[in-house]
């Protein structure tokens, strides 16, 4: 065992010990994360998903900034009771174009990764306002300001903008037509043909009942999208997950 | 004369112990017992020959427990690798002899269960819907099972007893009061087709006017009508208007609503002249009503649910009270 005598020379080179553990910890970190970038059943693809749509977006912004993660999540793991009540189990395709993510087991109110279409926008609208109005068991607190909160998109091509830095494909057509496409949305009598051939499944109307377009437009229109972009009937699960 | 120095014990009646008092017999120690002996100093340990400042360090074994469980380990890694997926080789992992998934385990977890209730839910779509509740045996499972889905699909609007939501419009379903009629049969396309949605080409549809935002009635007719509507429900009125309302309503309103105010299911015009409210009965509420309309919708579930699971409700609902 002659070689480990020459730990005496790494024992005694601070610098060297340093670049050895380095290399040692990066080998032990290569092995595991690389393959996850090029194994099939990790990266698998799915139809469907598409960036957010501006009003979607900001209604996104609006489900983070009021910390609404705090008590839902948006994952449904692969469990028989999860699937049963939640619909199938989130894919990490359906994810990719969150920064953050909005994963979590932990959950206070249930599950949102499937909540778009499951309720009508005035059931949302109740419930924002009142929840115990409509769920008497829930501990949920009242979001009611959000309805008074107007929005004219004006930093929307910011928004947009920081979420194209850190990777959602925005084209630059996208960007140009930022907020038209975020007054449009929620407007039933604008006219959507652009924004659909940019967003394609989209959903346009007034999501708040409202004339003037606010906060709760924002997060009815985001709640209301959520997990109905992947269509199910066409997707086969790798079964070597 | 007590020396001062002398420190010898005290007896127990605390008096001083003058040296001519008898000493107490020595106390008689039972032999340590041999485990409590000190063994044999061990032979001093090799050292590693390092020195750092004149500290030198023994060359000490590892302790054995420790030393099994880092073995144990290592078996438990190797058995691992060869039962579970491991190894990330080209495109895919090593799958491991176990074919472990997570996704198979639920898929089977799913179809196993699917498959104990396939009987049953066979026997649910074969019978009739208007004679789902004639078979005690199958009612009693329908009912369960349509509880179930009733709380993960519908108790979020109509309560978790099915009691309804008046703030938002959503009906109870324990009363007697239907919209769209409360057999078994219209209980059940009710919830394969929804109301009011445009998702399903069947979906049960009506609308009412918005009277005053669309300009049908002057105000002073709608006033007119709601007085007549709360004199339809037995509620406090102004006698004078609610005369001239009854002919605002037959022209405006009894074509849905019926010349009684009874309804009309076909048309999901409620009864008004019952304390049955959707929405609410009070003078502000009707006005509203009147005024800007009502559009209460409902999902179709018949591409959410099986037909299975969709008769398993309409049993389940149907038996809250309300079914005829």
């Amino acid at each position: 065992m002659a070689i480990l005598k020459h730990h005496a020379k790494i024992e005694r080179n601070v610098s060297l010990l340093f670049i050895l553990s380095f290399l040692v910890v990066s080998i032990g970190g290569i092995v595991q994360i690389v393959p996850l970038f090029y194994l099939e059943n990790t990266i698998e693809k799915v139809e469907g998903m598409r960036p957010y749509s501006p009003l979607e977006l900001k209604g996104r912004d609006i489900y983070l900034r009021e910390g609404c993660y705090v008590c839902h999540s948006q994952m449904i793991r692969p469990m028989r009771d999860e699937v049963e009540r939640y619909g199938h189990y989130s894919l990490a395709a359906e994810s990719m174009y969150d920064h953050p993510f909005q994963w979590g087991s932990k959950r206070t109110g249930p599950d949102l990764a499937r909540v778009g279409g499951r309720y009508s926008d005035e059931w949302h609208v109740q419930h924002m306002i009142a929840p115990k109005s409509v769920v008497p068991e829930s501990i949920m607190p009242s979001y009611a300001f959000l309805m008074n909160r107007q929005l004219d998109g004006q930093y929307i091509g910011d928004l947009m903008r920081t979420h194209r830095i850190v990777g959602v494909p925005y084209t630059d057509e996208m960007m140009e037509n930022a907020r038209a496409d975020f007054l449009a949305q929620a407007d039933p009598d604008a006219d959507h043909s652009g924004l659909l051939e940019r967003y394609p499944g989209a959903q346009t109307r007034n999501f708040d009942g409202q004339p003037e377009l606010t906060e709760m437009d924002a997060i009815i229109a985001y709640m209301q999208m959520l997990g109905t972009l992947v269509d199910f009937s066409t997707f086969v699960p790798d079964p070597s997950r | 004369m007590v020396d001062e120095t002398d420190n010898t014990p005290k007896g127990a009646a605390g008096e001083p112990s003058p040296e001519n008092k008898v000493k107490p017999p020595e106390r008689q120690y039972p032999e340590p017992r041999k485990v409590l002996q000190r063994k044999a100093a061990p032979p001093e340990p090799a050292k590693t020959g390092h020195v750092w400042d004149g500290i030198e360090e023994y060359d000490n074994p590892m302790p054995r427990w420790w030393l099994w469980t880092f073995y144990i380990c290592i078996i438990w890694a190797v058995i691992y690798m060869i039962l579970y997926p491991a190894w990330p080789l080209v495109s895919q992992a090593t799958p491991g002899i176990l074919g472990h998934s997570t996704r198979g385990d639920v898929a089977r977890e799913i179809e196993s269960f699917e498959a104990r209730n396939e009987v049953w839910f066979q026997r649910l779509v074969e019978t009739e819907v208007a004679a789902l509740r004639d078979d005690v045996e199958l009612e009693r499972f329908a009912v369960r099972a349509g509880g179930a889905v009733f709380a993960a699909q519908c108790s979020q609007c109509h309560g978790s007893g099915g009691g309804g939501v008046q703030a938002g419009g959503f009906p109870s379903l324990v009363d007697d009061d239907w919209l769209w009629g409360g057999t078994l049969e219209d209980i059940h396309l009710t919830i394969a087709h929804g109301i009011r949605n445009e998702t399903d080409p069947m979906a049960r549809w009506s609308e009412m006017p918005a009277f005053g935002r669309d300009g049908i009635l002057e105000d002073e007719e709608i006033d007119q009508v709601v007085e007549y509507v709360l004199a339809m429900s037995g509620q406090d009125h102004d006698a004078a208007l609610a005369e001239a309302g009854a002919e605002v309503f037959e022209w405006n309103c009894a074509a849905c609503h019926m010349e009684d105010g009874s309804g009309n299911m076909d048309l999901g015009a409620p009864a008004l002249n019952n304390q049955v409210w959707l929405y609410g009965g009070d003078r502000e509420t009707i006005r509203h009503t009147v005024v800007y309309s009502r559009f209460g919708v409902m999902p179709a579930f018949a591409g959410r649910l099986r037909e299975a699971e969709i008769r398993a409700v309409a049993v389940y609902v149907h038996q809250l009270g309300g079914g005829q």
